[in-house]
């Protein structure tokens, strides 16, 4: 047993909702004694659940990159941009620093959310020893930076309701919006169905 | 043995450890993951309350009032929050409109509401009917309540669309940076910490 004492070792549990400390029970079905909140040990079937909705995610995030999102119309041209060729015009048109921006949040933080949770659950899975404190951090850092990935939705619902002006302007959304959208939901329940305390279970040492 | 109040489990590894008072700017950490166990609440109850009826008076405004305007050869076209809604619902992306529905509308609006009714009652130290399902809501809300993503989305689409048109800001646009700061402002406080500030009321 380790120097500092955990909630499990001593018969104890803390409701996930209210932080209420009580004992803990074998039923399935205990609530919080002060909130009435589910109590678990450990989230119920985290690992699975956190699999099955990354897995939803990623498949959805392809039709969300390939799929254009939103068009521009005008008297002579038709513009269909996706994710990534919006990021590339709005570098073009002059705010580099916003295409960074849109560039994190569309692109660089879904990514990291797959390639973090695949991480974490595989290291789960496999008992891993190694930096519990880095993935307990890379964890948090996920549950952070989730929702701003919506960003780009926001985006396109606006340009769609403020561009408006009948043929000689028009901004519409496409399919892929919807795809995204979806991807950022998904993937925040994913991150919700996740148990960190499982990183620091089943191990030896305590660094 | 200490009761439970006075115990702290770290909500992200499961160490325990026993509460320690805070003093204003301290924060408690895990030291085994380093999560946040605890902050000082800075403000008091009746600061909070009065924050969370300025946001619901801005929030009203952030709905009514146009976002920003843009003008194209003497032609403008304005829109409201409600307005993008309607624009998603009408073009088909209907997900996308109850998406935008639910976490720039629904999720604050009910934050508000439910944090404002539990700190009504928790000024004098009582718990708010329906007290216990209110903050398991408020807890259940949190995540998907997206104002100030929203904010920074604004201003990615002036900014787009700025290169054809005329942007002019309306009302919309201030008051959804003012949420903007009251949520950070809101950031720190754990509505949590009303659970043990307040008392059962006697029946």
């Amino acid at each position: 047993m380790s120097a500092l004492p955990r909630a499990d070792e001593l018969g104890i549990v803390g409701c996930h909702v209210c932080r209420q400390v009580s004992q803990a029970s074998d039923d399935p079905h205990a609530r919080c004694p002060r909130c009435g909140a589910g109590l678990h040990r450990r989230k119920r079937d985290s690992l699975a659940r956190t699999w099955a909705l990354l897995i939803a995610a990623l498949l959805l995030y392809l039709p969300a990159n390939i799929f254009p999102i939103m068009r521009t119309q005008s008297l002579f041209t038709r513009d269909d941009n996706t994710i990534l060729s919006g990021v590339v015009e709005l570098w073009r048109a002059g705010s580099p620093d916003l295409a960074i921006i849109v560039f994190t949040a569309s692109i660089v933080v879904p990514v990291l959310k797959f390639l973090v949770m695949g991480y974490l659950l595989i290291s789960v899975q496999r008992s891993s020893e190694w930096g519990a404190r880095q993935r307990a951090k890379l964890f948090r850092l996920v549950e952070v930076v989730g929702y701003w990935s919506m960003l780009d939705v926001f985006v396109v619902a606006l340009l769609s309701a403020l561009v408006h002006f009948k043929v000689l302007s028009r901004v519409e959304p496409l399919p892929g919006v919807i795809f995204f959208g979806l991807v950022v939901v998904l993937t925040m329940l994913s991150a919700m169905s996740f148990d960190p305390r499982l990183i620091w279970d089943n191990r030896d040492s305590d660094d | 043995m200490e009761t439970a109040q006075d115990l702290i489990v770290c909500e992200h590894c499961d160490t325990v450890y026993r509460r320690e008072v805070l003093t204003r700017g301290q924060v408690a950490c895990c030291v085994k993951c380093g999560a946040v166990l605890e902050r000082h609440q800075w403000i008091g109850l009746d600061g909070q309350f009065a924050l969370i009826l300025a946001a619901l008076i801005v929030f009203v405004i952030a709905n009514a009032t146009p976002i920003v305007s843009l003008g194209l050869s003497g032609m403008s076209s304005a829109t409201t929050l409600w307005g993008a809604v309607i624009a998603m619902w009408n073009d088909d992306s209907q997900v996308v409109s109850v998406l935008t529905v639910m976490t720039l509308f629904f999720f604050p609006l009910s934050q508000i509401l439910i944090f404002g009714w539990v700190l009504w009652f928790a000024r004098d130290g009582r718990r708010a009917p329906g007290f216990a399902r209110a903050m398991v809501a408020l807890h259940y809300v949190k995540p998907w309540s997206m104002i100030e993503v929203f904010m920074l989305g604004v201003l990615v689409a002036v900014v787009k669309a700025s290169t054809y048109f005329d942007v002019i800001p309306g009302a919309g646009i201030w008051s959804f940076a003012v949420l903007t700061v009251l949520i950070t402002i809101f950031a720190s406080h754990d509505p949590r910490e009303l659970w043990n500030v307040t008392r059962e009321t006697p029946a």
